[in-house]
């Protein structure tokens, strides 16, 4: 079982990288690209076993204090077998 | 080392150090060259010692791993920190400890990468926004502040709301500017919103800028401009001191 978290950053936080890899794609000419958000991925491995529920609450608390900042990112969390 | 700054009383200063910190021995330096006490203080004390004054310094911490402070916040000596700004001691975050200090949630807002991509290393002007501050109270509004950055995630960022309310407050102490002191857009080198440098809680005693003050109090390094900001905080509390015992006008 594994945890997989996205972290992006915020609608109203401008995005730099995400505006300078959409400007890439123009230049590649790859066309229909509405914007890029970049964010970054989290993969979490959890001990066999472990319950489901408990560790939903267990990361979401997590992201919340500390894989993420609420002021500046959103997140998603998904717990996979 | 001979002292060259202040002549009233020696104030002690911890300076706190994380892995990766790479500031901690030249604002240190920089309190010892303004005639007071420094020291260093590892990232697992639990204690800050006889402090009166704390700097969280730039550098690394931890690598920046995660997000800029992310992970410094949690160190146990972070905790004493807390305790020291609730108990009304003065602190100051300068660029990665501004960083750890909006992390760890003592000031508002956040740090994020700057607006051209670009690690900005060079000397800029700040806009003392008011000197009615711990931080502030020697310098002169009219007269900019011309002190190094070196940064790479330094944009300042808040909700409006939470812009308008620091505004309000006086919490927004440092803007940038140019020479003339107009806060322009061409003088703001990472996309901080509203110009913002340097902000304070709402209490006035928890202090943060991306700037180095620490950079700029020896004339050999180009400017000594930042000690109007780090001779304010050492000479805040003879200052009130002084003010409580002015005599009361008839």
């Amino acid at each position: 079982m594994k945890a997989k978290i996205i972290v992006t950053p915020k609608k109203a936080v401008v995005d730099p990288q995400g505006k300078t890899v959409q400007s890439a794609l123009a230049h590649l000419g790859y066309t229909g690209v509405r914007a890029v958000h970049v964010g970054k991925y989290i993969e979490i491995e959890l001990e066999p076993g472990t319950d489901r529920a408990a560790a939903q609450r267990a990361l979401d608390d997590a992201c919340r204090k500390f894989l993420s900042n609420p002021i500046i990112e959103d997140y998603h969390l998904e717990i996979v077998d | 080392m001979p002292a060259i700054g202040g002549g009233g009383e020696t104030m002690n200063v911890a300076v706190v150090q994380f892995p990766a910190s790479n500031c901690d021995q030249d604002a240190v330096h920089a309190i010892r060259v303004l005639g007071h006490s420094a020291w260093l203080v590892w990232h697992r004390e639990t204690s800050l010692g006889p402090a009166d004054a704390v700097i969280i310094p730039g550098g690394f911490s931890y690598g920046d791993y995660l997000r800029c402070g992310a992970i410094a916040r949690f160190s146990p000596v972070m905790q004493a920190v807390g305790a020291f700004a609730e108990q009304g001691g003065l602190v100051l975050g300068i660029c990665n400890g501004f960083q750890v200090l909006t992390e760890a949630g003592l000031l508002p807002g956040a740090l994020v990468r700057n607006r051209s991509l670009q690690f900005r290393c060079e000397h800029v002007f700040l806009r003392t926004v008011h000197n009615d501050s711990p931080f502030t109270w020697r310098a002169d509004p009219a007269r900019p502040l011309r002190i190094p950055i070196a940064h790479g995630e330094g944009c300042y960022y808040a909700d409006e709301a939470t812009l308008d309310a620091l505004e309000a407050r006086g919490q927004i102490l440092w803007r940038y500017c140019d020479a003339t002191g107009a806060v322009t857009e061409s003088a703001n080198p990472n996309g901080s919103l509203r110009n913002i440098a340097g902000v304070c809680n709402e209490r006035g005693n928890v202090a943060g800028l991306m700037p180095h003050p620490e950079r700029a109090c020896e004339a050999i390094l180009g400017s000594t401009d930042g000690r109007f900001i780090l001779e304010s905080m050492l000479s805040w509390r003879e200052r009130q001191a002084a003010i409580a015992s002015r005599p009361v006008a008839a």
